[in-house]
């Protein structure tokens, strides 16, 4: 099997983790408050709910294992901040931009030859 | 790869077709999904908002360089600068060129887009974060779906 192939099924499967993880009220509630991209510290996310700390870290933790949420040190407070899975290199933003261009030269080449 | 991205399409249309479809504000806004406010004129900032299903909210911004009739379309601009509240201005921009061929079946069209390896590595993740399907923008529906309160 193929490299690309196998990293398609990894893709796969780590996104099906992502989803099982997601596909709960309260830790999508959470990861809605997190994705603005500042950090939040327990307390905060656990304002205005009905849970204990204890549960709130509980479900950040499940966040945290498929890599959507991230726990940042800042003293003796664990904040917790969306990750989105930055890109490692230039030449995965090169491959993103590079993909754009292939879809607008594509509409740019059926609006000509129509 | 160089901080470079070059790419060549053969279009089964004149010259003097293509050309009109990238340097006509009008035309190149249907193809490539921005609403412009103006014509394109070199060295003038061309300004208008992103009309692709998703990211309306977006502005769009160019600084035409170039304008060699049925040769040569070039403007500079900050790629995927996707976050409203930035202010991409200090970054270096990106060269964007169109450069058209006649050939016997049409056009051949030579695009390239030079200048990548100045921009800021948190760049990079802002545009993760648009190409894996928008995740803010997901997130903000989600939201709204489920409610703030865990």
């Amino acid at each position: 099997m193929s490299d690309k192939r196998l990293n398609s099924i990894a893709a796969k499967q780590r996104r099906a983790l992502v989803f099982a993880a997601l596909g709960d009220g309260t830790r999508l509630a959470l990861v809605a408050k997190l994705c603005g991209g500042e950090p939040h510290s327990i307390s905060r996310l656990t304002e205005g709910s009905k849970l204990t700390r204890q549960a709130i870290t509980k479900h950040l933790r499940v966040l945290e294992s498929v890599g959507i949420v991230r726990c940042v040190r800042s003293g003796r407070e664990s904040r917790f901040e969306f990750d989105p899975q930055p890109m490692e290199g230039i030449e995965e933003y090169l491959k993103f931009v590079s993909e754009q261009w292939d879809e607008a030269l594509a509409r740019l080449k059926s609006f000509v030859e129509d | 790869m160089n901080g470079r991205i070059e790419k060549r399409i053969e279009l089964k249309a004149p010259v003097s077709r293509v050309w009109h479809a990238l340097t006509d504000c009008r035309e190149f806004g249907q193809w490539f999904r921005v609403k412009l406010e103006g014509p394109f004129v070199p060295g003038q900032v061309s300004r208008g908002h992103i009309t692709y299903p998703g990211y309306e909210h977006l502005k769009w911004e160019a600084v035409v360089q170039k304008m060699e009739p049925e040769r040569l379309f070039s403007f500079t601009w900050h790629p995927y600068a996707i976050d409203p509240k930035k202010d991409y201005s200090k970054e270096t921009p990106t060269l964007v060129e169109f450069r058209l061929e006649k050939t016997a079946g049409g056009t051949l069209l030579l695009l390239t887009e030079s200048g990548f390896d100045k921009i800021p590595s948190d760049r990079r993740a802002e545009a993760f974060r648009m190409n894996d399907g928008g995740w803010t923008e997901q997130m903000k529906n989600i939201e709204k779906h489920v409610g703030q309160t865990p």
